[in-house]
């Protein structure tokens, strides 16, 4: 018997180094990333909280079990005890046990009740910052509320032995740190979800609705994410990089995006007349940045989800068609309506590309002002 | 007619032979034996599509799939498991041990029996049409949503969606039928002197779940019939540009989902429970709190359906009141499976494979279920929900909690269905290579999920290469473990050690007073309970 009472001991002790281990574990990289805001510390600390509650409880259930396997089995002649069950403690059990994992829930959800106010809460701040963050199938846009910025968030291609392969983007949502942000959430199509692990927060973003969370970045650094609620096709590729910095460049990046959009607004509206080079090299920038992803490179599309450009009739048909279904885009299919996204040079640029290239022959140069007209 | 006469005619009728027997059957038997064999083959649909996804995930990069293809195997997978395989089996064993075990003759209601079970060979042929039509030309897209369906996405999809949820509707009447029936076998066909509290807890166990059902089927039928008229007539239930509300469609779901984690789960819980006691060779310890936990968790289960919603910006007030519901919810579950523990404490044990099911299935439930209480707490689900972390959680409460608690019971089971004792090294053998290949393939995704990995995606970064190699490969062992069942289950049904009526030494109960297999038409003299 007592060699069995050493291996109980010997069990017992493996499992306490076990949950030991996690423990461990959960400071080398098994677990979150490091948090970079109060909110992200104090979820890692309930985080944690509950696990150590759970692990000591699983240790118990363990021993317990692991003890009557041991002893309580027919080839050691263990006689089954019929009575057990008619004792005080059979008769009892169903108070007891209640009592003490009621006990065992309250310790956790009040713990939890006290951070979870401060998350859902947003604080009234005088210098708060709103940020709105919109879904796109696939792609973030971020409009900086109070700046007057938006700024467009798309992944870049990468090969998957490279360490930013789909967690990189064009453009990072650039955040001041030490301010306390708030994010409102929406979504310009399906479901998506915005989540930064370091920054404690995940929230839909929801056509319709507007949600909100909040963030106060106290380190500077590139924080990554990715959509969490799966919106389609390219919902793996939806990475989220924030990248934190000083007040003072933040105040420099403003000041740089403003230009780049006075720049890019002088251009579209400028009456000039473009010539069919100048229209296919920007359009075909347009058309890889925003069209690519579904349409795909070469045009050649994603069979049965996306059609094909190349050679489609509606690219190589009549004119309006085609200037009509990229500006109002197709109800419940996955093609945007881009008006409100591009610009009449965009427009114009993307819809002669399209209508030259990869072997569509059309000729046809639009101007910007032929989608002005159709508008 | 009375129902001695209803069996008169019946007995009068000699059993039927060729393929009448099976497609015209109302025999209980006949009828739990082709739900279990249906069972098993969506449960080899439903772990092949697992095994695709395991092995695109097995390294970064797009391999084998296409991002849409990969959506589509990830709902089929879910849709097969939960409809297919879990229900249908669940279904199979209620069918065929209810009866035996409160002494009736048969199910209340024979015709309504073929009737609900007939149903699902149509609807798996409509699942596989939604999953086969994208393939033919001009067959639209994908159902690239997960088996949650949400819309906005859901409307994207092309006609498949649409054959999706005839499929949710067939299902829907087959569960219902099968319910009803259920219960009035329970409330109207016991024996005399069988008391509902003298009942075998799978019996209980059954009441509970049937009940359930007939409350939420009807929710998730709805639900889907309004995701059909948004796509097909114009209406704007869901369609937030309409006036809809994408996120009304998520709480009818989860209206349903929610208490269908436990439909799954009871069942699996009772088998565990008789398991227990027979090779403990000791009554069940806290019958009638095992009863009313059953009970709780179907009643508080029902009242805490957004906590898969935490995320949809919802008032602090709604989502306090869903965290402390669904923490509650370890009240009654720590309640049954304590009186499982206490079952085995100062029994004498033996340990053959249905026993060894029902150990590990207390051990890993278990910390399935402490997941869970890490997930209701919203700080922390924050950072869990829709990640990886979630994946491993439910996976580790449904596959102990529902899908071994059914294998136990089919070991536990066969000999008195078939006659034949199975072949217990074998069976041992199954045992412990599902056992490791089902941890070494979910205890790593619970670091996936903690690093940030997202669920549902078909591709990802290097930083989740490691957790997921070693995920993959516990998923093949998992998976390719159940060939050994299935060639286990084949022997058994071709011969073997006979088996006695009364096939284990602890068990208690009418269902071993019979012999094995039981005559066709059982208990055709009714047996009296003291
Ligand atoms: C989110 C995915 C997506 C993006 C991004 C996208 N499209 Fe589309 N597009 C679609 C889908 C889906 C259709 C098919 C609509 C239908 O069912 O008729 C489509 C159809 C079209 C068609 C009609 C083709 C035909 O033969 O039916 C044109 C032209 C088109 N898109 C142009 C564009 C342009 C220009 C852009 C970029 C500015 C773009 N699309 C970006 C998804 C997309
Ligand atoms: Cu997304």
């Amino acid at each position: 018997m007592s060699s069995f009472i050493k291996l109980f001991f010997k069990i017992t002790t493996t499992l306490f180094l076990f949950v030991y281990c996690i423990n461990v574990f959960a400071e080398y990289g098994l677990n979150f990333p490091e948090p970079v805001t109060e909110n992200a510390r104090d979820i890692y600390d309930i985080h944690m909280n509950t696990v150590r509650i759970i692990s000591a409880l699983l240790v118990v259930v363990f021993s317990i079990v692991i003890y009557s396997i041991i002893f309580h089995r027919k080839s050691v002649g263990y006689k089954a005890d019929q009575e057990f069950h008619k004792g005080v403690f059979g008769r009892w059990a169903w108070v007891l046990v209640p009592v003490l994992v009621l006990g065992v829930d309250l310790g956790i959800a009040g713990k939890a009740e006290r951070v979870l106010e401060n998350l859902w809460l947003i604080p009234k701040d005088e210098n708060m910052m709103d940020v709105k963050v919109i879904g796109h199938q696939w792609w973030w846009e971020y409009e900086y509320i109070d700046h007057g910025v938006t700024v467009e968030s798309r992944y870049i291609p990468k090969e998957p032995s490279d360490d930013l392969y789909l967690r990189d983007v064009d453009n990072r949502l650039v955040l001041p740190i030490n301010t306390k942000v708030r994010f409102l959430h929406t979504s310009a199509d399906v479901i998506h979800s915005f989540w930064v692990p370091q920054l404690g927060m995940k929230k839909d973003a929801i056509a319709g609705y507007i949600t909100e969370t909040w963030a106060d970045i106290n380190k500077e650094g590139i924080y990554r994410g990715q959509c969490a609620e799966i919106c389609g096709a390219w919902h793996a590729r939806m990475p989220i990089v924030i990248e934190a910095v000083d007040q003072e460049k933040f105040s420099d990046w403003v000041a740089q995006q403003k230009n780049i959009m006075l720049a890019k607004a002088e251009e579209a509206s400028s009456d000039k007349e473009w010539s069919m080079d100048e229209l296919m090299e920007k359009g075909r920038s347009v058309y890889n940045k925003h069209c690519s992803a579904c349409h795909q490179l070469e045009g050649e599309g994603l069979n049965p989800v996306f059609p094909a450009l190349k050679g489609s009739k509606i690219v190589n048909g009549p004119l309006d068609e085609h200037i009509k279904i990229v500006l109002e885009g197709k109800v419940s299919t996955g093609m945007p309506a881009w008006n409100n996204l591009l610009n009449e040079l965009e427009l114009a640029a993307v819809i002669t590309y399209e209508r030259n290239a990869w072997g569509n022959d059309t000729g046809d140069i639009i101007q910007p002002s032929d989608v002005k007209t159709s508008d | 007619m009375t129902n001695e006469a209803v069996l008169h005619s019946h007995i009068e009728h000699a059993k039927p032979t060729g393929w009448r027997r099976w497609v015209c059957s109302t025999n209980h038997k006949d009828i739990g034996t082709m739900y279990m064999i249906f069972a098993l083959i969506m449960l080899f649909l439903g772990g092949a599509s697992a095994l695709v996804i395991r092995a695109e995930l097995f390294m970064p990069g797009i391999q084998l799939t296409s991002p849409d293809l990969y959506n589509s195997l990830v709902t089929n997978h879910a849709l097969i498991m939960v409809f297919g395989a879990v229900m249908p089996a669940a279904a199979g064993m209620a069918n065929w041990m209810i009866p035996l075990m409160i002494g009736a003759q048969d199910m209340a209601l024979p015709r309504m029996n073929n009737l609900s079970f007939w149903f699902l060979p149509a609807a798996a042929i409509m699942l596989v049409l939604a999953f086969i039509v994208p393939f033919i030309p001009g067959g639209g897209t994908m159902v690239n949503t997960g088996w949650t369906l949400y819309p906005p996405l859901s409307l994207q999809v092309g006609m498949s969606m649409d054959f999706l949820i005839f499929t949710v509707h067939l299902l829907g009447i087959s569960s219902i039928l099968a319910s009803i029936n259920i219960i009035v076998t329970i409330l109207g066909n016991r024996a005399p002197g069988m008391t509902l509290m003298k009942m075998p807890i799978f019996v209980w166990s059954w009441l509970v779940t049937a009940f359930l059902l007939i409350l939420i089927m009807p929710i998730l039928a709805g639900a889907v019939t309004m995701l059909l008229f948004d796509r097909n007539f114009g209406t704007s239930f869901f369609n937030a540009a309409g006036g809809g509300d994408p996120v009304l469609f998520q709480h009818l779901f989860w209206f349903f989902g929610h208490p269908e984690v436990y439909v799954l789960l009871l069942p699996s819980m009772g088998i565990v429970g008789s398991i227990i006691a027979t090779f403990s060779r000791k009554p069940l310890f806290g019958y009638r709190s095992t009863v009313f936990s059953m009970m709780s968790i179907g009643l508080i289960g029902m009242l805490v359906w957004a906590h898969h919603q935490y995320t949809i910006g919802m008032s602090l007030g709604a989502v306090t009141y869903f965290m402390i519901g669904t923490i509650l919810i370890s009240i009654p579950v720590g309640l049954m499976i304590f009186n499982f523990i206490a079952t085995m404490w100062r029994g004498s044990m033996t340990f053959e494979t249905p026993m060894l099911f029902a150990i590990g299935i207390i051990l890993m439930f278990s910390f399935g279920g402490f997941t869970g209480v890490m997930v209701a707490v919203i700080p922390g689900d924050i950072q869990y929900h829709d990640s990886m972390f979630v994946v491993a959680h439910f996976h580790y409460a449904l596959i102990p909690g529902a899908l071994f608690g059914l294998l136990a019971g089919v070991f536990y089971w066969i000999p008195k269905w078939t006659g034949y004792m199975y072949d217990e090294k074998l069976g041992k053998l199954f045992f412990w290579t599902s056992i490791i290949g089902f941890n070494l393939t979910f205890f790593p995704q619970h670091f996936l999920g903690l690093a940030g990995m997202p669920r549902r995606i078909v591709d990802y970064n290097l930083i989740f290469t490691e957790f997921n190699v070693i995920s993959s490969i516990g998923s093949f062992i998992y998976g390719l473990s159940h060939l050994i069942f299935l060639y286990i289950i084949i022997k058994t049904i071709r011969g073997g050690k006979k088996a006695d009526g009364k096939v284990w030494e602890g068990a208690k109960g009418l269902e071993w007073e019979l012999s094995s297999p039981p005559e066709f038409h059982s208990w055709s003299k009714t047996p009296e309970i003291k």
